[in-house]
């Protein structure tokens, strides 16, 4: 039975592990920022050599780490993309704008570890020659920012931060930076803009590369709290022996948010591809199965803006056999390893690896209009399609969830949605219409009878044909 | 009521702007600041926060509606923000909100904020608080609540943490 491997959290919840700089020093705080200075220049073969920042940058590349935000885009090639000759400032900004529905593990390394964030982010600035960074902390996170407000000023105490850090020469300062309640900050260029004291409007791709054009228009790197930690692991463990960690091309450890309906919800940290989706939701040591009585109808892998996945499902993977060549393998949807590719060759995606789980007594035309007036609510407005269509759909759902539908609302909730995704100038648009594509392509039957049984029962005159189970919820708009 | 910021809170301001090579960015540090300070953003509050930070008020007022964390309301002493999302829904989020409502005498239908005309406690629904994992979530000021029950949430408001 496949097991947890801690990496990121290995302390985090260790009877009497405290926030403090003591404790993290006691657990071998601040031993890979020390390494990481003391990294000695690489001979290449064509006989030039890497820096000491290169060595580091080059082993964040080899490590095989991706993104753990929800993109999973090599974390390496992220930072070789940074414009190192335009002669500006090199901002580093860590993205703790923890906001996709049912993610919750940012949460865990900043409250209960925050130095080895700080850790990760010293060294991510030192490999990358940034002298000022900032974390952009969700602002519901008030007792998140003051914990990490507090690591800093003792990092700065202890010389880890600010002028000349271990003598070492190398400045830098990083400083807490709250948001205020918008999800649209998660976005990077979104978290841009808004760190420059603006309404958080996704910018345009290109020219606004943040490797290019970033903060104040300088080269900037936006890296997730999960990743940055993580960079800490690859100098101590060094990059072959963290790339050990997982499956080829899916290395380390992940952090996976479990909530819904299991029996226990919680975060598990795993390597990457070594559980599936099954194990996660029905083994003792994850999620301990569903409640009592219940099956399972669905799961939602990555996070709200993922494609569901329906109970049942069977995908056709490739996989590489003993003969090395590839073939292609029926993978029942609980057997899908947790990992970025697999779950992408199912049709969705690991994102933020949340994963959140519907029994059978679970409305999907209720979840969908949950959902959906999260997204009408965290709309940016900047785009037409996404700031009316995102509305459209939440009052389309909120109408056939409160027994006003009709049978036609599954086809014109699809095609609104159609007309998201792809037309905005950041994937929230996608993040809006996926979940509807989704729910409606695999529970076209569902939506459709409640549509259906609507119409009847006001042809009768009657009231509505169902009763409402999860939501009640007052329609915002 | 006149808007005055005390001499510490406008220092503390000062030493926040020195932060950022460029002013703006301290705006919703600011505006954060402000709101903790005087219960929420009144227009004397955006045009003080403009002119400290070389701005337009207008370039502050945006972000007051922008970012819904800022009221320009003012809200009760407790302010109860109940999550509203997913697996908070899954877990009953709805009766919990609804609970609250009734134990103060609240509209559990209305759209908006309630608060109680005694200015004590404020209801209110917002979106995923990130910490799905222990739904339902409430918010209670600054204060995370976890697995919410009414018997919790009667504890919350006879505590009026």
């Amino acid at each position: 039975m496949p097991e947890q491997y801690k990496l990121i959290l290995k302390h985090a919840d260790e009877p009497g592990y405290t926030p403090d700089l003591g404790c993290y020093l006691r657990h071998g705080g601040y031993e890979a920022l020390k390494k990481a200075f003391a990294t000695s220049p690489r001979a290449l073969a064509d006989g030039k050599s890497l820096s000491p920042q290169e060595v580091v940058r080059d082993d964040v590349k080899a490590s095989g780490l991706r993104g753990r935000g929800g993109a999973g885009f090599s974390a390496g090639l992220k930072w070789s993309f940074v414009d190192r000759r335009s002669g500006k400032p090199i901002y580093l900004i860590c993205n703790a704008d923890e906001s996709e529905p049912g993610t919750f593990k940012d949460r865990q390394i900043m409250h209960k570890d925050p130095h080895q964030l700080i850790e990760g982010m010293i060294i991510s600035c030192w490999a990358n020659d940034v002298k000022l960074a900032y974390i952009y902390i969700r602002g519901e996170m008030p007792h998140g920012a003051k914990l990490l407000e507090q690591a800093l000023a003792e990092a700065r105490n202890a010389g880890f931060l600010g002028k000349n850090i271990l003598g070492t020469g190398y400045n830098l300062e990083i400083y807490v930076h709250r948001g205020a309640g918008a999800y649209i900050c998660g976005e990077e260029t979104g978290l841009i803009e808004s760190l420059e004291g603006k309404r958080a409007y996704p910018r345009i791709k290109p020219p606004y590369f943040p490797a290019v054009l970033g903060l104040y228009m300088c080269p900037t790197i936006v890296n997730n709290v999960e990743t940055l930690c993580h960079v800490k692991h690859i100098v101590t463990m060094g990059a072959g022996e963290y790339a050990k960690l997982g499956t080829p091309n899916n290395t380390g450890t992940r952090i996976v948010s479990l909530s819904g309906d299991v029996k226990q919800p919680g975060y598990y940290e795993i390597e990457v591809g070594k559980v599936t989706l099954g194990q996660l939701i029905n083994d003792a040591n994850f999620g301990g199965g569903l409640k009592p009585g219940r099956s399972l109808k669905a799961v939602i892998p990555g996070g709200s803006s993922s494609k569901v996945l329906k109970a049942g499902e069977v995908f056709k993977l490739n996989r590489k056999g003993a003969d090395g060549q590839m073939t292609k393998v029926d993978v029942p949807m609980l057997d899908l390893p947790y990992d970025f590719d697999s779950l992408q060759a199912a049709g969705t995606m690991s994102g933020s690896s949340a994963i959140i789980v519907l029994d059978d007594s679970r409305s999907m035309v209720e979840t969908l209009a949950n959902l959906a007036e999260f997204y009408a609510h965290e709309s940016c407005g900047q785009c037409t399609p996404c700031r009316e269509g995102a509305l459209w759909l939440a009052k389309g759902l909120h109408r056939l969830s409160h027994g006003e539908g009709r049978k036609a609302d599954a086809e014109y909730l699809s095609h609104i949605a159609q007309n998201i995704q792809g037309r905005t100038i950041c994937a929230f648009g996608e993040a809006a219409a996926w979940p509807v594509l989704s729910f409606i392509k695999k529970f076209k039957d569902e939506f459709e009878a409640q549509g259906a049984a609507d119409e009847a029962a006001h042809a009768k005159g009657a009231g509505p044909s169902h009763e409402l189970k999860l939501a009640a919820s007052p329609n915002q708009h | 009521m006149s808007f005055a910021v005390s001499a510490q809170l406008e220092a503390r301001l000062d030493e926040l702007t020195t932060h950022y090579p460029v002013k703006r960015s301290a705006s919703l540090m600011f505006l954060h600041a402000l709101q903790e300070e005087f219960g929420h953003i009144s227009p004397e509050a955006v045009e003080w926060t403009a002119r400290k930070l070389g701005l337009q008020p207008i370039n502050v007022y945006e972000l007051v509606t922008f970012y819904p964390m800022f009221r320009q309301e003012r809200v009760g002493k407790t302010h109860v923000k109940v999550c509203r999302t997913l697996s908070c829904a899954l877990a009953g989020s709805a009766s919990i909100r609804e609970h609250f409502c009734k134990k103060l005498g609240l509209d559990a239908h209305a759209h908006t904020p309630q608060t109680t005309p005694d200015g004590k406690f404020t209801v209110e629904f917002v979106e995923c608080l990130a910490a799905c994992g222990t739904a339902p979530v409430v918010l209670v000021n600054e204060n995370l609540h976890e697995q919410v029950t009414t018997a919790k949430a009667d504890a919350i408001l006879a505590g009026g943490v």
